[in-house]
């Protein structure tokens, strides 16, 4: 008899531990032939908050953190995933990509890992300035992190799209709770343990599975949010965001479902999204 | 010296000589039309609403009321002015708006003195910072029009279309200018919708526009109150809001264009932190401390209006403040000596006295100098809270007043958690003598603006814009360009 495979129990991500849901609710992942691939967790509202909770202890060190070490913590995301691509291929395949889509996507995503990696001490010089004020006083603007950010993932590429959504977030200092591709979400949460093991601070990174049309609204009007990003195209969705949002102004990214392996799937200027602009004045007169 | 020794030494010894502005140069005309396609056209409804001068109470002028139909009408020119505008060379586009600048400047004292009649604040204000500052503005994003291609590396962009604009009466000009001067220069066209108690400084404004020659239906300008504006933010043709005022109307908004693709800036409200330690220029920083609550008679979004002492200086600090409050001129807003004018309406001063009374209920410790306030008009004392702490209402809530509440502190830590316990994100103020105190703190204070040793100062290069619930996006600045553009 042939070995039995161990098969993985795939659990939520949050404050640097995979907990399971505490709703002990799961859906059923399956494959195109409609085998069980694996049963997800449905991570409940108490879940999300738990994870806002994390998000939020980690982001007075993470925004503190040197932009030196917040390059070289993504670098090593990068190295990591590197180390591990058949299994994220296989995950990617499993779920429905051919293997060559599937190995092209786990390589743009760490590609995409190092383009952020190389932003995190450079975007600050692209978007501050020096403002030459007409009275006498030194001037000068400099982008911050805006905080606690939750991020519905992209529903395509669920990898790829988890990295190209979450990077900009993470590299500008902010902290992130993501709600991981519904249909696509086994490599999202293995991401999880490439992010346990790339000295990323426990609750930097926070991963959920589950369902959007339960937990948007929860994500959306959480107070200790402080901004949202949502990767889809559904209309309705984007207007109960918006709405929601508003209780506690929080800032609203979005991104039209697109091909996340593009070119013009990373920017500079996606890290600016999530980040708020405070200028200092200090007079110059003795 | 005892508290009232003080007031009596000024009221007894001091002679007051009256130096009011001359308004003879000035002009206002008895009724304001609207500002639509180039023209000054009578509201559809005839309509008209009185503004008044809030040191007196009498009427100026008459103002139309623009209902929906004229904010249509008024979106219609603006969209069909668009194509135009947005197709001009750049450069063109640029030196209409420094003619603008220029032409404010030419009218800079007869802008000042309607500003202070209009509004109430004091004429050393609007002469030597509002008006200058509104010129400016035009001024510097004039320069901004051919250069766009620097401001954003890598990326081309383009105007977004028609700008609805509403600003708010505590620096009418200089929003007007906030707001128009940026929308221009990226090729916008705009509808600007003035507050309904400060309207005459932007139909002077848009004289001025008319005089530039500045392409008909550019610019339109509609006056009204909340009706007006609600027309204009659900107005299905406007590409942009961009809205100056309280948190919950911005937040109304913000619902209220949620499922269509508006672009959305708000410049909401604040409850700015102003933190005095005790290695500070203590009477430089009384200074700074009155500027930053009593300016413009705190009707200032990122008024310095939670005062946090460090224990150790407090009651120096405090001493001095109360010595100081008590040689502020409280009067007439045109008078060159003034240093608080009128409350902008009697709305507003009964918000205020409102405040006043919940913080007294609260066991607030109350503080005003003996003032001669004139007999009529809004006025309002400057007004100090002793005794309050981080749950008092008058601590979280904007008051939009001459109000300002002290609370001490012993700890840095300590400061910077009281300092940011708000849903607010706009302002903040620091003073120490020592450097890395002051970097350490402007990094830790959730504010879009953090002035150390100093308060209350503008620019039209600075960005302005708050965290949290005081809004997003920036005024001012190459970063104030951002949110007129969308990339190609």
């Amino acid at each position: 008899m042939s070995r039995l495979n161990v098969n993985k129990t795939y659990k939520l991500f949050i404050g640097g531990k995979f907990p399971r849901t505490e709703s002990g609710h799961y859906y059923a992942l399956n494959d195109k032939k409609d085998n069980l691939l694996a049963n997800m967790c449905l991570a409940s509202r108490k879940d999300f908050r738990n994870a806002v909770v994390a998000a939020r202890k980690a982001f007075e060190p993470w925004s503190g953190a040197t932009a030196l070490n917040r390059g070289q913590i993504l670098y090593r995301l990068a190295e990591m995933l590197e180390g591990r691509k058949e299994q994220f291929s296989a995950e990617i395949h499993a779920m429905g990509s051919s293997e060559s889509k599937a190995m092209k996507e786990v390589e743009a995503a760490i590609d995409r890992l190092v383009y952020y990696a190389g932003w995190s001490d450079k975007y600050q010089q692209i978007f501050s300035a020096v403002n030459p004020v007409a009275t006498p006083h030194f001037n000068f603007s400099v982008p911050e992190p805006t905080g606690v950010v939750a991020i519905i993932a992209p529903e395509e590429q669920g990898l790829l799209g988890l990295i190209s959504a979450l990077a900009p977030v993470i590299v500008g200092g902010n902290t992130a709770v993501l709600l991981a591709s519904e249909s696509r979400p086994l490599s999202s949460i293995s991401f999880a343990e490439i992010i346990q093991t790339s000295d990323v601070p426990a609750g930097v990174v926070n991963i959920l599975t589950g369902s959007k049309n339960e937990l948007l609204e929860h994500m959306a009007s959480h107070m200790d949010v402080d901004a949202i990003v949502y990767c889809g195209n559904e209309d309705r969705k984007l207007e109960l965001i918006r709405e929601l949002a508003s209780e506690n102004m929080k800032r609203t990214v979005f991104y039209r479902k697109s091909d996340w392996s593009a070119e013009t799937a990373q920017s500079p200027y996606f890290i600016e999204k999530t980040q708020e602009i405070k200028t200092t004045w200090h007079p110059v007169k003795i | 010296m005892g508290e009232t020794g003080n007031q009596d030494v000024f009221i007894s010894n001091w002679e007051y000589a009256e130096a009011p502005e001359s308004q003879d140069h000035i002009q206002i005309n008895k009724r304001y039309d609207l500002f639509i396609d180039g023209k000054f056209e009578e509201p559809q409804s005839k309509k008209y609403f009185q503004t008044t001068n809030p040191a007196d109470g009498k009427v100026l002028a008459k103002v139309a009321e623009a209902s929906e139909e004229d904010v249509d009408r008024a979106v219609k020119a603006a969209r069909n002015a668009f194509k135009k505008w947005s197709g001009l060379p750049a450069k063109e586009r640029g030196k209409y708006i420094f003619r603008i600048a220029r032409l404010i400047q030419e009218r800079a004292k007869e802008l000042a003195v309607i500003e202070s009649l209009d509004g109430g604040k004091p004429i050393r204000e609007s002469r030597d910072i509002d008006i200058p500052l509104a010129a400016n503005h035009f001024f510097y994003y004039a320069g901004w029009a051919d250069k766009l291609e620097y401001a954003f590396p890598g990326r081309k962009v383009k105007p977004l279309g028609v700008a609805g604009q509403i600003i708010p009466w505590n620096f009418p000009l200089l929003m007007a200018a906030w707001k128009l001067a940026p929308a221009l220069a990226t090729g916008n066209t705009v509808v600007l919708k003035p507050a309904e108690t400060t309207p005459l400084t932007a139909m002077k404004l848009a004289e001025i526009i008319r005089d530039s020659g500045l392409p008909h239906g550019v610019v339109n300008i509609v006056t009204g109150a909340g009706e007006t504006g609600e027309a204009l933010v659900r107005h299905p043709n406007v590409d942009k809001i961009a809205f100056t005022g309280s948190t919950a109307v911005g937040k109304f908004i913000q619902k209220a264009i949620a499922g269509t693709s508006k672009k959305l800036t708000l410049e909401l409200g604040g409850k700015g932190a102003n933190i005095i330690f005790e290695d500070a220029a203590l009477d430089q920083a009384v200074e700074g401390i009155v500027n930053a609550i009593f300016f413009n008679q705190g009707h200032v979004c990122c008024a310095g209006s939670r005062l946090f002492v460090q224990e150790s200086v407090a009651e120096l600090v405090i001493s001095k403040l109360k010595v100081r409050m008590g040689s502020l001129f409280v009067g007439d807003p045109l008078d060159k000596n003034t240093d608080i004018g009128a409350i902008n309406s009697k709305k507003q001063l009964e918000t205020i006295k409102k405040y006043i009374e919940i913080g007294k209920n609260e066991g607030g410790r109350i503080y005003q100098p003996k003032c001669n306030l004139p007999k009529t008009g809004n006025w309002c004392p400057p007004t100090l809270f002793l005794d309050v702490s981080q749950s008092h209402r008058i601590v979280q809530e904007e008051i939009f007043g001459p109000v300002l509440t002290i609370q001490t502190f012993r700890t840095i830590d300590e400061v910077i958690e009281k300092a940011n316990n708000s849903p607010y994100g706009l302002s903040a103020g620091v003073w120490t003598d020592k450097g890395s105190k002051i970097f350490h703190l402007t990094k830790k204070l959730k504010a879009g603006v953090v002035w150390a040793n100093t308060y209350n100062k503008f620019d039209a290069t600075s960005p302005f814009g708050g965290y949290k619930e005081s809004g997003f996006g920036r005024e001012g600045g190459l970063h104030g360009l951002k949110p007129y553009i969308k990339f190609e």
